[in-house]
This record gives C-alpha cells, structure tokens and sequence, in this order.
C-alpha cells in the first residue's frame, strides 16, 4: 500500500508532467485561457494517458519484447495513442456532446501531446509492474490536470493586469509558469524519484 | 518561373526559419524539448541538430508524395512518416553518438509528437515541390537549433558559469576548443538550471526578440501560443 501511494505522489507532484518533466507544454499554454476548457483538457487527457499507457504496456510486454522488435517502439506507440485518441473522442461525442464542442481543434491534438508519449515510453523504460505502471500514468495525468487546472486560474487572473506590452502574452505566461515551477520545486522533499 | 524569383523565394524560406518566423521564438512551437534539453548549450545544441535532420527529411518525403497523400487521412501518414525519420536518426544517434544519446534520452522518441515538424509538413510541405520544402524543413530546423543553444548558452552561463561544457564528450574530440569557462565555478545561480529557469529565460528571450525586431521596424507578433 505505501509503495503505491509513494508511486502516486511522485508522479503526480514530485516529477509533475509538466512542471519537473516538462512534457505537454503545448497544451499547457494553448488551452489554459480559462479554467473550464482546461479541466475538461485535462479531463479528456487523463483518460487517454489511462488507456493509451495501458495498451502500450501491453503493446511493449507481448509483442515488442516477446518478438524482438524494440526499434519500432515508436512507431507502435504513436498508433496506439491515435487510436486512443479517436475512441476517446467518439466517447466523449456520445457522452458529453458540450464538452466536445469545447475541446474542438484541442481534441485531435492530444496525439500529438508529447504527455501522452512520454508518460508511456517513462514506464516501460522503467520496466514496471502492470499495477504500477497503470498507477502510474493515471498519477501523472493527474498530476497534468492539477497544474493546467492552476495555471489557468493564474492566466485568468493575468488578463485583467496591465502587462508591459512587450511582455504581454507569451513572455508573461512563461514567467508565471517559472514561478508556478518553484513552488512545485517545494514537494521535491516528500519522496524520493 | 525565373531563376531571380526562385532565389528570391529560397531567401524568404531561409530568412523566415532562422529569424522571422522562428519555430520558438515566435510560433512558440516545440516548447518541450525546448525548455528540458536546455540545461547547456551543447545539449540544446545536440537536439536542436537531430530535430532539424528529421525535420528535413520528412518535409522532403511529405512533398514528393503529396499528391498520393489524401487529404483525410494525410495527419496519419504524417504522424508516421515522422516516426520513421525519427526512428532513423534514434539508432544513427545510439550507434555513432552514444554519449548525447544517453543525455538527450526520451526527447529523441519525443520528436515525433514535437509540433514543430508537424505543423511545416502541414503549413509548407504537403503544397511545395520537394526542393523548397526539404529547404523548409532544414532552415526552420536550424532555427530550432539556433533557439535552443541559445536559451542553453545563456541558462549555463547564469546557472554553471560555463559555455559549451561536454562538448568534445558530447560531439566529438573536434569540439574541444569550444568548452570555455566564463565565471567561477561558486558563482552559479542553481535555479537556471533547475525547470523554473527553463521557463524565465524562454520568457525573457521571446522579449528580447520583440525588443530587437522592434529596433529594426517590424512588426512585432503578439500572437503565438495558440498551438497544442
């Protein structure tokens, strides 16, 4: 029990996605204009790193490694994550057709959120369990979820400020998330990577 | 068309991906091997050089198949097309530059779900002949370079008060001249180095950019982050 709340603070605070690791900054600063379509990113990305890592673990365990055929890993597991993707997105059609309309463009391009990708090829090079490494990868789209959920909460807040105009947007967006980070800087001490 | 409007045309590709339109600093595309594989210059160096090799690799590809490609289902083959080169350059790298390999690490798999190329085979390569979009390709991956080695110059120099640290490790025994040391090992300012430094001085650099395109009487983009 301790190992796996270990596993679950780790990946979701300690070595957060975003903020320790540095994946899926794409969708961190393209979609975090407002708080509801960032939960519901954040949503829809926990569900396909859930199910894509999963299958990938499979994927890697029962064909890859089973045949002697690593050098395609990454051709294997970008397919697996599209195909996750599109599910997802049929999923979320049929269940909850407003946040589709939300998520549009967004919906699509986790594909290509380099979260999704890495969360998978950081468990199988870690040569886990199928319990830990599903814990795992659900930890760490938490983790993601949190920290979109927060910066789009800053980033709302920042629309209202006067910024210098050159540093208004971008510039600005990058400086609070350096901050954002060193306050994440502060869970390091709870468990050990 | 003439050859003076060809070499006009080839100037415009190659100035809009060194500086214009830079993958980094003004698209904001590809931020994430862009603030983890900056800890050094030669680091941000060594990726930037294998992204632009896949990047103009499959711009060429995209282009000379275009018209095989159809339109509904041309962001699969792309996504594929990508991992191939991106296959490619994993073994080149593990077999001929094992010790940048072991730093760069998950980021080199990474550059199939970078945006950067991505967005090129879209925006440039699935309507040019070949010849503009491999030039396309390998310019916006130089500009991609240039981003990253400087971001990871200027987070070393603050951070570790050395420049081009590892060099001849990293890419070859040639590269010795390089590794130079500019302040005294105490003086390093950790936080650089560390995540949060990744996102100040990207920050601090597209203003520098704004600042200098300002100076020569551009226009500056205030747009950008729109990608995912």
């Amino acid at each position: 029990m301790k190992e796996f709340a270990m596993i679950m603070i780790s990946a979701a605070l300690v070595n957060n996605v975003i903020l320790a690791r540095f994946l899926g900054l794409c969708s961190f600063m393209g979609v975090t204009t407002r708080i509801d379509t960032a939960a519901g990113m954040g949503f829809a990305t926990t569900f396909v790193i859930t199910v894509s890592s999963m299958a990938d673990w499979a994927v890697q365990t029962y064909l890859l490694d089973a045949y002697g055929l690593g050098f395609l890993r990454t051709v294997t597991f970008i397919l697996v994550i599209a195909s996750a993707v599109q599910f997802t997105e049929m999923t979320i059609k049929k269940v909850s057709p407003e946040l589709f309309q939300m998520l549009g463009i967004y919906l699509p391009l986790i594909t290509t959120n380099c979260a999704v990708l890495g969360v998978a090829l950081l468990l199988v090079e870690g040569h886990m369990s199928f319990i830990n490494a599903t814990l795992f990868a659900f930890a760490s789209s938490l983790g993601y979820s949190l920290v979109m959920v927060i910066f789009a909460g800053l980033r709302e807040r920042l629309a209202l400020v006067q910024v210098p105009r050159l540093f208004a947007g971008p510039p600005i967006a990058f400086i609070v998330a350096g901050m954002l980070a060193m306050a994440f800087m502060g869970f390091s001490g709870i468990a050990a990577s | 068309m003439s050859n003076a409007e060809n070499s006009n045309q080839y100037s415009t590709i190659v100035k809009d991906g060194l500086w214009d339109n830079n993958g980094v600093f003004s698209m904001l595309l590809g931020m994430c091997p862009t603030m983890a594989m900056t800890t050094s210059a030669t680091n941000g160096f060594g990726m930037g050089l294998a992204t632009a090799v896949v990047m103009a690799a499959s711009s060429y590809l995209v282009a000379v198949f275009r018209n095989q490609i159809t339109t509904e289902v041309r962001i699969p083959v792309y996504i594929l097309i990508v991992a191939a080169m991106v296959t490619l350059v994993d073994l080149a790298m593990n077999a001929w530059m094992h010790e940048l390999y072991k730093v760069l690490g998950l980021f080199i798999p990474l550059i199939v779900s970078n945006c950067l190329p991505l967005a090129r085979l879209e925006a440039f390569a699935a309507k040019q002949p070949a010849f503009p979009a491999l030039l396309d390709g390998l310019f916006m991956g130089l500009g991609f370079t240039i981003a990253l080695t400087v971001i990871g110059a200027v987070r070393e120099i603050i951070g570790s008060g050395t420049l081009f640290a590892d060099a001849s490790l990293l890419l070859g025994n040639s590269f010795k001249v390089i590794e130079m040391r500019l302040l005294p090992a105490d003086m390093g300012v950790l936080m650089m180095i560390l995540p949060p430094g990744g996102f100040i001085v990207t920050g601090l650099l597209v203003v520098v950019k704004r600042v200098l395109d300002l100076r020569a009487g551009k226009e500056i983009q205030m747009a950008g982050a729109h990608a995912v």
